[in-house]
C-alpha cells in the first residue's frame, strides 16, 4: 500500500502539498512543546529543561515503531522507504561543527524557523546564519570534496551493523530512551530554574 | 493570555506520528537544512548563473529541467512556519523578543545566535542533513547514519555547555 508517493498512487503535485501540509503539523507541534524558545531548547544540556530530550527520542521511538509495525502488517514496503546513507567520518565532523553551534546559537536549523515565525529575534539571527554557513561550504566545496566523500558505507542500518535483528534493536533503543526519560526527569528536580 | 506548553511526551508521540505519516506518504522523512540549501542554490542561480553553472556545488542542485525551489523540502519549511506561527498565536506567544540570559546583552546574543547558524548550516551540508533530516528522520528509519549523527550533534554540545554555560545560566 504505502508508501503512496514512490508507487505513483499520488501524484508529484500531490506530494508537494501534503508536504506543506506535514510541514504545518511538524511546526505547530514544535511550536507547542516549546521548541521555540532557545533557553527551553539549551536546557538540556545544562539539566534544567530536557524537553529537546523527550521530544525528540518519543518521536523518534514511535516513527520507528510505527514503520516496523507497518512494515510487519504489509502497510508499507520499508525498501521503498529512504535509508540516509552512511559516509562515516563527514557525519561526525559534521555533526560536531553543528553541535558547536547548538550550543552557541540555541537552535537547530527547523527550530530556529519555528520560533523567527511567533517573533524571536534571536532565531532570526541564527536562521539567516545557516544561509551563511551553507554559502560558505558550497563556495569551499572542491576544497572539502574529497573529505565530503570519505568514509562510505552503503545505507546500512544501525543493527545489520550489530547482527541483531530489526526488533532486538528497537527494543534496545527504547529501553535506553527510557532511561534517558529516568535521567532527564531527574536532572530536573537536580537543577531546576523558576523563570527562564 | 498565554498557555502552558504541550506535555513533552505527547508532543513526541505526535511529531513522531507524523513522521509516520510522511513516511507513509513521500517515502522520506522530515527535514529542514535541505530547504535553505534549495533557497540559496536557486538565489545563487538568479544572481549569478554562470558560476552556479561552473560550481559544483549549485550544479548538482539546479539545472534547465528541475527549479531547486520545486522541493519537497521548500514545501515542508513553508508549512513550519505557518504551523509555528498558528500555534504562537493561539498559545498567545506572539511577540517579537530577542530571547536572552538577563546575564548577557542583547548584542551578544544576536552575535552568538549568527555563529551558531553558520556554525549549523555549514555542519548539516558537511554532514549531509540537520538534526531533523539526519538525525531524527534517519534513527526512525535505524540507518546506522541518524545514530552517529545523533551522538555527534548532541554529544558535541554536551561536552561544550560547560564553556558556553554563562551565555545560558
Amino acid at each position: 500500500m504505502g508508501p503512496l508517493f514512490p508507487q505513483e498512487i499520488i501524484s508529484g503535485n500531490w506530494n508537494l502539498f501534503l508536504a506543506f501540509i506535514m510541514g504545518i503539523l511538524f511546526g505547530f507541534i514544535l511550536e507547542q512543546a516549546g521548541f521555540s524558545s532557545s533557553r527551553k531548547l539549551v536546557g538540556v544540556f545544562y539539566g534544567y529543561d530536557t524537553v529537546v530530550l523527550k521530544v525528540f527520542l518519543t518521536a523518534a521511538v514511535t516513527a520507528m515503531l510505527g514503520l516496523l509495525y507497518f512494515s510487519l502488517f504489509g502497510w508499507i514496503d520499508l525498501s521503498l522507504v529512504y535509508v540516509n546513507p552512511t559516509y562515516l567520518w563527514p557525519t561526525i565532523v559534521g555533526g560536531i561543527i553543528m553541535g558547536v553551534g547548538f550550543i552557541m546559537g540555541g537552535y537547530c536549523p527547523g527550530t530556529s524557523l519555528c520560533a523567527s515565525a511567533i517573533g524571536k529575534i534571536d532565531a532570526m539571527f541564527f536562521f539567516g546564519g545557516i544561509f551563511i554557513g551553507i554559502f560558505f561550504f558550497a563556495e569551499g566545496y572542491p576544497l572539502v570534496k574529497h573529505f565530503y566523500m570519505s568514509g562510505f558505507m552503503g545505507a546500512p542500518k544501525a543493527y545489520e551493523l550489530l547482527g541483531i535483528s530489526g526488533g532486538v534493536f528497537a527494543l534496545l533503543v527504547i529501553i535506553a530512551a527510557a532511561l534517558m526519560f529516568w535521567g532527564g526527569e531527574w536532572a530536573e528536580k537536580k537543577f531546576p530554574r523558576e523563570e527562564y | 493570555m498565554r498557555l502552558k506548553h504541550m506535555n513533552p511526551y505527547l508532543a513526541g508521540v505526535l511529531l513522531g506520528l507524523t513522521l509516520l505519516l510522511t513516511f507513509f506518504i513521500s517515502g522520506r522523512g522530515l527535514g529542514a537544512s535541505g530547504a535553505v540549501k534549495k533557497v540559496l542554490v536557486a538565489a545563487v542561480a538568479t544572481a549569478a548563473p554562470e558560476h552556479a553553472a561552473e560550481s559544483a556545488f549549485y550544479s548538482k542542485y539546479s539545472g534547465v529541467d528541475k527549479h531547486p525551489l520545486r522541493a519537497w523540502l521548500v514545501f515542508e519549511m513553508l508549512g513550519v512556519a505557518i504551523g509555528g506561527f498558528l500555534s504562537g498565536a493561539i498559545a498567545g506567544r506572539l511577540k517579537f523578543r530577542n530571547e536572552h540570559s538577563p546575564k548577557i546583552t542583547s548584542k551578544r546574543r544576536a552575535v552568538l545566535a549568527g555563529i551558531g547558524g553558520i556554525l549549523f548550516g555549514f555542519g548539516s551540508q558537511l554532514g549531509r542533513g540537520c538534526t531533523s533530516g539526519s538525525a531524527l528522520t534517519g534513527m526512525a528509519v535505524l540507518s546506522l547514519q541518524g545514530f552517529i549523527a545523533m551522538m555527534s550533534i548532541f554529544g558535541t554540545a554536551f561536552i561544550m555547555a560547560y564553556f558556553f554555560r554563562k551565555n545560558w545560566i
